[in-house]
């Protein structure tokens, strides 16, 4: 039987949305950062110290994704988590491939109505 | 265009404020993620890919400048300076972050927005046909209508958890571009042989994993029933829809399980039992009173010719394409009607930046127009510009990279925005809509081809329409690969029917490649005059299918 996949964790903070990884137990907000599971017990035993995060209201739903080793380095295997990673495919001015976490509102009046 | 009474007014305000005060609760955690999901649904809000989505209302279609302006200004204030126009002409963000979407609330309360009931188990935002009060042959608006199902529907008590969503469009042509067939309930304006006008009722459409076309369960319903009517259809579903399972749950399922007759023998009862009451009677007056928000610009009495308009079309060829497709014939002489595309050819279907909203606002503004119209094929519609005003419309149109001339063509394609915003899809659909939009950028290969509806979803669920489309293209998930699937013959339009799968899937390098073949295959087969659901319908799937999958045979060896 061909080995398990290796495995990330990833959830949506509740405030705002980003998406974010574990990284030895805590979150961070880029893939590249994040910790790769070889050993699946490792990944629930982290899926499963997550839970505190939901219960305290600082993210949404985690759940693990595999991920494989390639010459370029990390990359999800899903598609979903390829964009998820990066931001849309479409507008590759927005998103976390163009450098752009969630944002303050801009300092802009409100208009005349 | 309608104006909020008091009533709506303080509805809409109260709503921000119960949700402002819902999200404090959440984010104190006094409320947990699945306590907190059916109240932020209610209100809009999803959580999506990359961050929370906001869709918001505009109900049957219609924008004054002032929303516009404010929908551009919560776009750079809130969100990243874009905003997409849905297949239910409705607007999303996809970018807002949970702590500020009470204030965005509010900032759309002070334009008469809001974003109530589009989403969750109710009643959703009520369609209309986008050229409503200015096409030629029309019964009457259809918007006074759907703005009064819009009222009963708001915050009904009973149907705010009914088994599934529920969706209404209205229309009052014979041509039909609402859709009203692939609707929970579609109604069409008609007149009686006694020259009354009342409404043919449908019901059971829509699109999703078991696609149906409506089928016609009230044959005539009087004016002052419609109410009684829906509400009695609504019943009938409230009662007897499939909750135990999600994917039978739509009214569609349960109007198609019984049967025509049967599903209008059980509305007729619950209708009887309303009218025996007394309630929910329609009075002329209040009809009346919407119908006035209504009412057309008083038309300037012009020649149906214009100078300034043929003088263009002479002189300037980007000028005549675009009149050739995006203009349609107006009720009063020296009128349009202008639809103003979204699909701009690589760019993403029915997106539109801040600046371009503030520009379309602007030009509304400049040329007198009240309102402009969001359609269900992701476009935006000038109702009623005076014809020589249309060169210098255009012109304005052209510097916001807003006038590409391809309304109906193969590259004005509906896409939803699949797997690269949504939680729910399994495939991407602005790139392979992109790449096709890109094969056939050839404006004269565009007319050659004529109408052609390419209609494109992500996922099952149908968002981008593919049932409908003469070429739909469904986007599914094999191991994790995007897969394309083709169906053909697929109509939204009056002659409504469900495309048929062509075969197995084709991959994202593939797909762009058996859509032409499929366009190819039409143009050696066609018929003088035949579109190319005409010629599908003529020969059937077989040659189609034929000459995609040999062709890619022999691609592959």
């Amino acid at each position: 039987m061909a080995a398990p996949a290796p495995q990330m964790l990833t959830a949506n903070r509740l405030i705002d949305g980003e998406v974010l990884y574990w990284k030895d137990g805590a979150w961070v907000p880029s893939f590249a950062d994040g910790t790769v599971y070889d050993d699946p017990k490792q990944a629930d035993a982290a899926l499963a110290a997550a839970q505190t995060f939901v219960k305290d209201n600082v993210v949404v739903a985690p759940y693990l994704f595999d991920v494989r080793r390639t010459a370029r380095g990390i990359e999800p295997v899903k598609e979903r988590e390829i964009i998820r990673a990066a931001g849309p495919s479409n507008r590759t001015d927005t998103g976390k491939q163009a450098g752009m976490g969630p944002q303050e509102p801009r300092d802009i009046p409100p208009i005349q109505l | 265009m309608y104006r909020y009474d008091e009533f709506d007014a303080k509805m809409v305000r109260e709503r921000a404020e119960q949700f402002r005060y819902q999200v404090e609760r959440r984010l104190k955690g006094e409320l947990t993620e699945d306590e907190f999901k059916p109240l932020r649904l209610k209100n809009g809000l999803y959580l999506q890919l990359h961050s929370y989505m906001l869709r918001i209302a505009v109900p049957y279609g219609t924008l004054a400048a002032r929303q516009m302006r404010q929908l551009a200004f919560i776009a750079r204030k809130y969100d990243r300076g874009y905003g997409h126009f849905t297949t239910r002409t409705n607007m999303q963000f996809h970018w807002p972050r949970l702590k500020d979407v009470p204030d965005i609330l509010h900032h759309l309360a002070d334009v008469e927005m809001h974003c109530i009931q589009t989403s969750g188990n109710c009643v959703r935002n009520v369609t209309a046909d986008h050229f409503a009060g200015a096409i030629a042959d029309e019964i009457e608006d259809p918007r006074p209508l759907a703005e009064i199902i819009r009222q009963w529907s708001s915050f009904h008590p009973e149907f705010n958890y009914l088994p599934r969503k529920f969706k209404i469009a209205v229309s009052a042509t014979k041509e039909d571009r609402a859709a009203v067939k692939w609707h929970d309930i579609g109604i069409e304006i008609v007149k009686n042989d006694a020259g009354e006008v009342g409404y043919r009722v449908f019901v059971g459409g829509g699109m999703g994993r078991t696609p149906y076309v409506a089928l016609e369960i009230g044959k005539f319903v009087s004016k002052p029933d419609i109410l009684a009517y829906l509400e009695a259809i609504l019943r009938v579903y409230n009662e007897y829809g499939r909750r135990d399972n999600i994917h039978k749950a739509r009214v569609k399922i349960l109007v198609h399980q019984l049967g025509a007759d049967e599903f209008r023998r059980q509305v007729e009862v619950e209708f009887a039992e309303i009218k025996k009451h007394g309630t929910l009677q329609l009075p002329p007056e209040e009809l009346q009173r919407i119908e006035k928000y209504f009412a057309p610009p008083a038309f300037e009495d012009l020649p149906d010719e214009s100078p300034e308009f043929d003088a263009a079309v002479k002189s300037d060829p980007d000028f005549a394409n675009w009149a050739k497709t995006n203009l349609t014939k107006h009720r009063a002489k020296g009128y349009a009607i202008a639809t103003v595309s979204l699909k701009n050819i690589g760019k993403t279907t029915g997106d539109i930046s801040a600046e371009q909203m503030d520009g379309v606002a602007q030009i509304m503004d400049d040329f007198g127009f009240a309102e402009v119209r969001v359609s269900h094929e992701q476009n935006l519609v000038f109702p009623h510009v005076r014809k020589k005003d249309l060169p210098a419309v255009f012109a304005r149109l052209k510097a916001l990279d807003l006038a590409t001339p391809n309304a109906g063509l193969i590259t004005d394609i509906i896409c939803c925005p699949g797997l690269d915003y949504c939680d729910l899809a399994n495939a991407r659909s602005i790139p392979v809509s992109q790449a096709i939009q890109k094969r056939f950028a050839d404006l004269k290969r565009q007319h050659d081809l004529g109408e052609i509806k390419i209609k494109m979803s992500g996922c099952i669920n149908a968002c981008g329409h593919h049932h409908a489309g003469h070429i739909g293209i469904l986007g599914v998930d094999k191991k994790g690969v995007e897969f394309y699937q083709i169906q053909l013959g697929g109509s939204g339009a009056e002659d409504a029917s469900v495309g048929e799968i062509m075969g197995p899937g084709f991959g994202k390098d593939e797909i762009v490649d058996a859509v032409e073949r499929v366009v190819e295959t039409y143009v050696k087969l066609r018929k003088p005059g035949e579109r190319l659901l005409d010629t599908y319908r003529r020969v059937g799937m077989a040659p189609f299918k034929n000459m995609v999958y040999q062709e890619q045979l022999h691609a592959a060896y």
